[in-house]
């Protein structure tokens, strides 16, 4: 049962909901994005299931109070498994105006709306579009509403530390805070102790937050509150045992690449340049140099591209990530690496496009760029990550490709990947199976031409040994020798081999597995990528209601699984939902020939399970 | 156990591969100049590396016994850079040209100079792209006729060496393809700088933009058309050395002029300083018709190289912290127990 059940009185003897979706809107200085993590943070160790999903604008400072400036943090618990941010709102905390009429569409009809009241003055509501004031012209009626004078009860309640006004009204986000901890009744000590650790320097300001969050909590318990407003208990979720911490995706992306150099026995060079959404791996990465690892904020995408190549040719694992945009200035590199055959990470963290699109949020729309965006036949691998903890098996997969068949490789997250956090049952690294490179000493044979037989992956020998003296480049080479060759039948065979390399990468890795139901049932709905979530939920409501439907999800885009050919051909029908206009669902078509349907999102918001659920009925009806 | 050190010869750095230049191309008398030249520094040949983009001057690294790398246009900088990072210990030069390094690859030069990346960047200047059939370049003087210019080009050239000491480069000389003797000892002193190294050396087109060169290397303009700068050393040319180049205090600038003529003394001759930057500037600057032009090292004044700098910080950083533990990094941050 839902908040909002409860909010309605169906259920009005018991207080316990089994799921909850929370969503804190505010100026994008008001501090939310603070705010969601510390309820996250209170929430996992309460032992729910969760996800979140951070939407800020792409403006960083937007004036005060305009619609365009609104950050929001979503999340989503419960006591069952929850792979998604969630569809629908429960509860809404509106810091402002703004905040209320962007985000109030989303609150499920008898929701919860937390407001500001104080920030509902004249000008901020012109400024959001409100030509009369929604906390007293009846237009919530459909919802609860606690609209309390928080920044009066907020200065009320730091003033003994004597905080100016502007510091003073500053922490209304940890007053909100401790009222939504009460109303969840999650613990504040993850938050004081995190409140404490970040205000070491200043601990007036670290008091008086805390004062703040004890405040809007004892709000809680003390104030009369609309009827059925009382603290909802959200029982733990059955997850697996063991030691659990919060992952987004561009975190354990970071983390694997590191695991996957140690594995590999490489040093790395991640070489970036600043973009929105993919910074933060360079950030993590440039705070890691325990590690053997070197990053370089190079001078633009393609210097950033060249050094990772650079740094492959010497021997080191070179890395380098960027969004869209940044990947195209990166492509001819990239031809490049597949022509010298080195191996070389390319991390796309896709955002809304095409051009700068919108930056700040999420789309899956570059798979036939990491697919085809290059001149040349240069097919090389693709994988795709699925949740923000399978960032890290996905890197380490990555370089155990680039490094085994000496290719660029690239690896597909997205906006929502990164940012988006759940807990993660943290994994033990000596589990992992290395995967040593080892490079060649002896000059008794050797051309840069020799090959692996059964890989196909060209030697990697590097610069500073003895007797292997040699020169690759971007003009055709000799399949013998690696001079450079003009002859036509060598660069038939050269092109064939590329290809054969790449197309064989295939028989490397695991065939493709049905998370949900079994081969042979009717629908089965195809999946990549950051979908995972969305689809997992959709089919799972489905066949709790006993349809026939299976969910595939591929993380090898390229080459596909050996088996998923026969696969789909298992299935009736087969329906593929994505974030763009329909990518995947071409590839499955011309390379399978199967009558694929499609499902496509292009807003910025990853899909809800709704959504899944209906395209899942409605194909299902018109198989019958 | 050290091995017996055998000498190597110009032989040894020589690939097995035919050299492809057009015949009387300069490209060929530097090739020449290199290959007897590295067997005389002390880096072990299989620490070299040559990298290269694209263009006539990029073939280089083929034609060198030594690791190599024949990238693509205009970005052998950056591609230098990721190898100097990844091994320090690799004596890495960059071979481009003025469309390679100027024009498609200007930023990343503009870049890697500023950054100090431990290089040696030989950009061969022959005013003309060759590779590609002889239209004008950024080098060009205006009015070169090229087949994308029939009429004449319109926009200004740029000067190699006043991009370089522009962009930050701590190490810029220049020198001329057929001239051994005096490019031997400015590569050696390229190579022994610790930092960006920036050598232009005017060289020979003759299939596309023959003869731009032939006023300084020509023996009976040259002399007049050459100002031989020497660290320490009056900035004296000409016929029996018999003009000097004097700073004018009121216009700020350079001047030719004649000890000995109008109250001119020795005394006035500027003394080449290396370590000087604005003269340095305004060393880049001059140009025949008006003025000699410099040949040798217009500046060189070192400071840390960026790579250097890169594993430094690391090393600081690294003694303040435990040693890498992945398992470790995973466990940080906030964790918690499900029984
Ligand atoms: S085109 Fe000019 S620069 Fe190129 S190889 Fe021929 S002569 Fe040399």
């Amino acid at each position: 049962m839902s908040v909002v059940e409860k909010l309605s009185g169906i259920e009005a003897q018991s207080n316990i909901v089994s799921d909850v979706v929370v969503r804190f809107a505010g100026d994008s200085g008001d501090g939310m994005q603070l705010t969601g993590s510390n309820f996250t943070e209170a929430t996992a160790i309460y032992g729910n299931d969760l996800a979140t999903f951070p939407d800020f604008p792409a403006e960083i400072r937007a004036p005060a109070g305009a619609t365009f400036g609104v950050s929001a943090f979503q999340i989503y618990f419960g006591s069952e498994d929850v792979t998604t941010a969630g569809d629908q709102v429960d509860v809404l905390v509106a810091m402002n105006p703004a905040a209320l009429i962007t985000n109030v569409k989303d609150l499920v009809v008898g929701g919860l709306i937390v407001v500001d009241r104080d920030a509902f003055t004249d000008k901020n509501l012109t400024r959001a579009g409100y030509k009369a004031n929604p906390l007293e012209d009846g237009s919530l009626d459909a919802y609860k509403i606690i609209s309390v004078d928080i920044t009066k009860q907020v200065v009320e309640a730091v003033k003994p530390y004597g905080l100016t006004h502007k510091f003073a009204v500053r922490c209304k986000n940890m007053w909100t805070l401790g009222l939504v901890m009460w109303l969840f009744d999650r613990s504040r000590d993850s938050a004081i102790k995190g409140l404490t650790h970040k205000f070491a320097a200043k601990p007036e300001i670290a008091d008086a937050n805390i004062a703040a969050l004890n405040a809007g909590h004892s709000y809680g318990e003390t104030a009369e509150l609309p009827v059925g407003v009382e603290v909802y208990k959200v029982p733990p979720a059955q997850v697996a045992s063991g030691l659990y911490r919060n992952t987004t995706g561009s975190e354990a992306l970071s983390y694997g690449l590191l695991a996957g150099g140690q594995l590999a026995r490489l040093p790395i060079t991640f070489a970036s340049y600043p973009i929105t959404p993919a910074s933060s791996l360079l950030h993590t990465l440039a705070g890691q140099k325990e590690f053997d690892v070197v990053t370089f904020q190079a001078e633009d995408e393609i210097a950033a591209v060249c050094a990772a190549i650079g740094a492959s040719f010497a021997g080191s694992l070179g890395i380098t990530s960027s969004s869209g945009p940044g990947i195209s200035l990166k492509a001819e590199a990239i031809s490049l690496a597949c022509a010298t055959e080195l191996p070389l990470i390319i991390v796309n963290t896709q955002r809304g496009g095409p051009s700068t699109g919108l930056p700040t949020k999420t789309e899956q729309s570059d798979l036939n760029q990491a697919l085809f965006g290059r001149h040349a036949d240069t097919t090389l691998p693709v994988i795709a990550s699925c949740t923000p903890s399978d960032c890290f098996d996905v890197a380490i997969e990555a370089i155990r490709i680039a490094t085994q068949f000496t290719t660029p490789v690239i690896i597909l997250s997205d906006g929502y990947l990164a940012n988006a956090s759940e807990p993660w049952l943290v994994p033990d690294f000596e589990d992992y199976e290395p995967f040593p490179v080892t490079f060649p000493t002896d000059p008794e044979g050797f051309t840069p031409a020799n090959r692996n037989p059964d890989t196909l992956a060209r030697i990697w020998a590097k610069p500073g040994t003895p007797g292997l003296e040699h020169r690759i480049g971007g003009i055709e080479k000799s399949f013998e020798t690696g001079d450079i060759s003009y002859e036509p039948e060598n660069h038939q065979k050269m092109t064939d081999v590329r290809k054969a390399k790449i197309d064989g990468i295939a028989r490397f890795i695991p065939a493709q597995e049905v998370s949900q139901g079994r081969p042979g049932d009717k629908l089965v709905v195809l999946g990549w990528g950051s979908t995972f979530g969305a689809i997992h939920q959709g089919v799972k409501r489905c066949r709790a209601e006993g349809l026939s439907v299976a969910h595939v999800h591929v993380r090898y885009m390229w080459p596909l699984p050996a088996n998923l050919g026969e696969l789909l051909a298992s299935f009736d029908s087969v329906l593929i939902p994505e974030m763009n206009t329909g990518q995947f669902v071409e590839v499955i078509r011309s390379r399978f020939l199967v009558d694929a349907q499609r499902l496509n999102k292009v807003s910025g918001q990853p899909f809800k399970i709704s959504e899944i659920e209906k395209a899942i009925k409605a194909q299902l009806e018109a198989v019958k | 156990m050290n091995a017996p050190v055998q000498k190597l010869t110009l032989k040894d750095y020589a690939s097995d591969q035919e050299v492809r230049w057009c015949p009387g191309c300069g490209d060929y008398a530097i090739l020449k100049t290199i290959q007897k030249l590295m067997p005389e520094i002390d880096t072990p040949k299989e620490n070299t590396v040559f990298i290269s983009g694209i263009g006539c001057s990029s073939r280089f690294p083929y034609y060198m016994n030594t690791y190599g790398f024949h990238t693509i246009h205009g970005r052998a900088p950056s591609i230098a850079t990721g190898v100097k990072l990844s091994n320090p210990a690799l004596d890495v030069w960059v071979i481009t040209g003025d469309g390679d390094g100027l024009s498609i690859g200007g930023n990343h030069m503009l870049h890697v100079l500023r950054r100090n990346v431990d290089l040696q960047i030989l950009l061969f200047n022959n005013e003309i792209y060759g590779l590609t059939k002889g239209q004008y370049s950024p080098t060009s003087s205006v009015g070169t006729r090229s087949p994308s210019t029939p009429d004449g080009s319109l926009d200004l050239p740029l000067r190699p060496c006043t991009f370089a000491i522009g962009a930050g480069a701590r190490f810029v000389a220049r020198t001329i393809d057929t001239e051994a003797k005096h490019m031997t000892p400015i590569l050696k002193r390229a190579h022994a700088h610790k930092g960006a190294s920036f050598v232009e050396i005017y060289q020979n087109c003759p299939v596309y933009n023959d003869g731009i060169f032939d006023y300084i290397k020509d023996k009976k303009s040259a002399s007049e058309s050459r100002l031989l700068l020497e660290h320490g050393q009056p900035m004296l040319f000409g016929e029996g050395n018999a003009k000097g180049i004097r700073f004018n205090v009121s216009k700020i600038c350079l001047e030719v002029v004649e000890p000995g003529k109008d109250g001119v003394t020795q005394a006035d001759i500027v003394v080449h300083d290396e370590t000087n930057k604005v003269l340095a500037q305004m060393l880049a600057e001059l140009k025949t018709p008006d003025f000699p032009e410099p040949i040798g090292v217009l500046y060189c004044n070192p400071t840390s190289p960026y790579n250097v700098d890169v594993y430094a910080q690391r090393e600081a950083v690294r003694a303040k912290k435990e040693p890498a533990n992945l398992n470790k990094l995973l466990r940080g941050g906030h964790t918690w127990k499900v029984e």
